[in-house]
């Protein structure tokens, strides 16, 4: 690419839409506070470290990240990873996961392992989302739980504004009115008895500096921080990469799925630096940012850089939020994330389908990872789609007049899920004197058919028969690792024809 | 069309199978279906791991199974004369369509699936390995006639014209069965038919007879009943003898195998008695 075509695009890419994307930012920054304050609140620790982690990540994945107008900060699915971390080790290891996880995510990125985004299916990301929905929903339960009378009406109040609001008006956002309107409330008639952020823990009163998380750096360390480093890095890239398909989706563009990846883990690395914790890409916000008219790398860039001006400037008000119009804030976030939608369509979509998507939220409420939910997810999708493959099958066959020799015929995939049925399909026990396989209509597509074909053979000549195969150098034309059908424009016919 | 599966393999006892079925087929306008099992080889399937050194269990390996290749060729080659021998023999008579089906493995797993589509399973008394000087009967035999859901029809070691057939009839259920179908199947038309109960003569016994009589008479057929004194083998195989019948014809096993490992069989024991051909009902 030229340096002037370059240079225009990455204008484009900034300035293009400047006037909407202000605006989104600001929508977005003042929708931000109170999720970034929630979220650090999952992970249990001090508002701060979720605030500081949203700036540093808006600002560098609006830099770096690979699909303008998506919002990134810190977020429920990484925070309820670090749950345990953070009660067992502290702050500094939640610092030092994130700038390791930030590591593990470039490495993804320059390693093209985008692409891997193809083995999720659309179930699983039902799954992930209605899963991550059902957490963040649990992880509101201990501010409802032995607390004043109060609040209730407070959260009751607190979700009235914010599903009656848009009926009114879109101009403000509904989650930030119910905040103010709450903290006044509470104010003004001095309900002391309430817990607030400021109970929380402390808020930031100035700018963030740069600080390497205080670690010893051994292999003890690593031992320790790993596994949650590449689980969060393993969320974090599974949402932005959902996120940022959908947000493509809405935009009717497309994205740099690895760039993205690498702009992540550049993103979680700045975070760490900053005392911040981890992030990715964020559904609901991506979705408003949209709607708000967010196109550019502006308007998430300015998100970050308000939010810390806001937080910085109000800070002495944001402490005074009571946990309760949070918590209302929460219970809209989790209702909105849920796919309300793949409830119903339980029973009209297909069985296998609805069970990997059962299985994935049953995975992730079960060990509060998002990571293992979304594996199990693929993996049954996998097995299922294998399953279904192995259908694509059938062995017949003709019996010469003098009822001396036979030709089997075998046609589609023979695979590791259909050598037993290739096994089955041939009678042993019929005596003949040539037994002839025409293996030219099948494909080959490993060792385990090889295997079988191998078996087959072999209990023919066991039995006084003798095998002729047919056609085989075709049907294991599939059996290498690479198809190489896109340097040869006939490949595909010829692969699915003969 | 009626299936008469005929169960041959290379005994003396094949001529006489095949004489049987082409009698039955006639009968019964059928075709046959010529069912030959190559038994199961001592095959090379036990484990002598850890005896020899890979390489040479390998080579060993190999070298067995060339020659249960080999073997398995030589056996159906031989099978396949057989077969040709057997349908020329029945092609001779009057029997428009004969298949020939050879299979490997166990012959009971062979018959229970071929006998799905056939009406009437023909086996001679004694196989390939039977030991005629004792007069046992072939081991296949019992088993085949327990597992068979099918009438069965056993050879004798010679066919002759059948003319006069007799019925072992002892008023259990199966011997119901064997006058019932004696009375409808065109197999025995034509026959002359003896009922012989043995036992010692009662009312109910006599009343059971003259139903039997009744029913087979009721199809058309002529016959005359009779009570005999005495064990129901030894009087029954007497009978024969005496008679000069052609065809026995009666109930299959009634009992358990437990039951007839203690106190024996009488169908096992008229089997062996006598020397004509035995039909079987269940």
């Amino acid at each position: 690419m030229l340096a002037t075509q370059r240079w225009d695009r990455l204008r484009d890419e900034w300035l293009g839409n400047a006037r909407s994307d202000l605006v989104a930012g600001l929508v977005v920054a003042l929708a931000l506070i109170p999720e970034a304050i929630a979220f650090s609140i999952i992970a249990g620790v001090d508002p701060k470290v979720g605030l500081y982690a949203s700036f540093a990540i808006a600002v560098v994945t609006a830099i770096a990240g690979g699909r303008p107008g998506m919002i990134s900060a810190a977020t429920a699915a990484t925070a309820v990873l670090m749950v345990t971390l953070v009660k067992e080790h502290g702050l500094e290891y939640l610092l030092a996961t994130t700038i390791l996880a930030g590591l593990l995510q470039i490495a993804a990125g320059f390693l093209k392992l985008g692409r891997l985004m193809r083995f999720v299916s659309r179930s699983v990301m039902t799954g992930f989302v209605n899963a991550l929905a059902i957490l963040i929903f649990l992880a509101q339960l201990p501010e409802l739980i032995g607390v004043p009378a109060l609040t209730y009406a407070l959260v009751a109040a607190g979700l009235a504004i914010v599903y009656l609001l848009p009926l009114v008006t879109k101009a403000v956002p509904a989650p930030l009115v119910c905040i103010v309107t709450l903290t006044a409330a509470t104010m003004l008639f001095g309900w002391d008895e309430l817990r607030t952020v400021g109970d929380m823990g402390e808020l930031p009163s100035t700018l963030p500096i740069f600080l390497w998380p205080d670690v010893p750096l051994t292999l003890e360390t690593l031992e320790i921080i790993f596994p949650y480093a590449a689980a969060v890095a393993v969320v974090g890239l599974l949402e932005s990469l959902m996120t940022a398909s959908i947000v493509d989706e809405l935009t009717d563009t497309t994205s740099d799925r690895n760039r993205e990846c690498v702009g992540q883990g550049l993103a979680n690395i700045g975070a760490g630096c900053m005392g911040g914790m981890a992030g990715c890409a964020m559904i609901g916000q991506s979705i408003i940012n949209v709607q708000s008219g967010g196109r550019g790398r502006l308007s998430c860039f300015s998100a970050g850089v308000l939010l810390l001006f806001l937080i910085v400037v109000l800070g002495d008000l944001v402490s005074r939020i009571p946990m309760a119009a949070l918590v209302a804030v929460m219970i809209m976030v989790s209702i909105g994330t849920f796919s309300w939608a793949s409830i119903a369509k339980l029973r009209e979509h297909p069985l296998t389908s609805s069970t990997v998507m059962v299985a994935t939220v049953i995975g992730v409420v079960a060990t509060h990872n998002l990571a293992i939910g979304v594996l199990i997810g693929v993996l049954l999708s996998g097995i299922f789609f294998a399953g279904k493959i192995a259908q694509i099958f059938d062995v017949t066959s003709t019996l010469s007049a003098d009822g001396r020799e036979r030709v089997y015929r075998v046609q589609g995939q023979l695979f590791f899920a259909s050598s037993d049925d290739f096994l089955a399909a041939f009678d042993f026990r019929e005596v003949l004197e040539r037994v002839t396989i025409d293996m030219s209509a099948a494909h080959i597509w490993d060792i385990s058919s090889v295997a079988a074909v191998d078996t087959a053979v072999l209990k023919f000549r066991r039995e006084g028969a003798e095998v002729e195969l047919v056609g085989m150098n075709r049907a294991s034309e599939t059996i290498v690792d690479k198809l190489g059908v896109h340097d040869k424009p006939d490949a595909l016919d010829k692969l699915m024809g003969h | 069309m009626a299936t008469v599966l005929a169960c041959i393999d290379g005994s003396i006892y094949s001529e006489s199978v095949a004489d049987n079925a082409a009698w039955a087929a006639t009968r019964l306008d059928a075709r046959i279906e010529l069912l030959q099992v190559l038994g199961r080889r001592e095959v090379v399937a036990d484990d002598r791991s850890g005896r020899m050194l890979p390489r040479a269990r390998r080579q060993l390996l190999e070298q067995l199974s060339t020659l249960d290749a080999e073997r398995a060729k030589l056996l159906q080659k031989e099978a396949r004369l057989v077969m040709e021998a057997v349908s020329a023999r029945i092609a001779g008579q009057d029997v428009a369509d004969v298949r020939t089906v050879l299979r490997h493995g166990d012959l009971l797993d062979a018959l229970a699936e071929r006998e799905q589509t056939a009406d009437l399973v023909v086996i001679g008394k004694r196989g390939e390995a039977a030991d005629f000087a004792k007069l046992h009967l072939g081991s296949n035999l019992e088993r085949i006639v327990r597992a068979s859901q099918k009438p069965v029809l056993i050879a004798a070691r010679a066919f002759r014209p059948i003319r006069r057939a007799l019925i072992a009839f002892d008023g259990r259920a199966s011997a119901l069965k064997a006058v019932d179908a004696v009375a409808q199947s065109p197999l025995f038309k034509g026959l002359s038919l003896d009922l012989v109960t043995v036992g010692t003569r009662t009312d109910a016994l006599q009343r059971q007879l003259d139903d039997a009589a009744g029913r087979l008479r009721a199809g058309g057929r002529e016959v005359h009943p009779r009570i005999e004194p005495g064990q129901p083998d030894r009087a029954i195989a007497a009978a024969v003898e005496r008679d000069g019948i052609d065809l026995l014809v009666m109930g299959a096993y009634g009992h358990s195998r437990l039951r007839s490992l203690v106190i024996g069989s009488t169908t096992s024991e008229m089997i062996r008695a006598c020397r004509i051909p035995i039909a079987l009902y269940r």
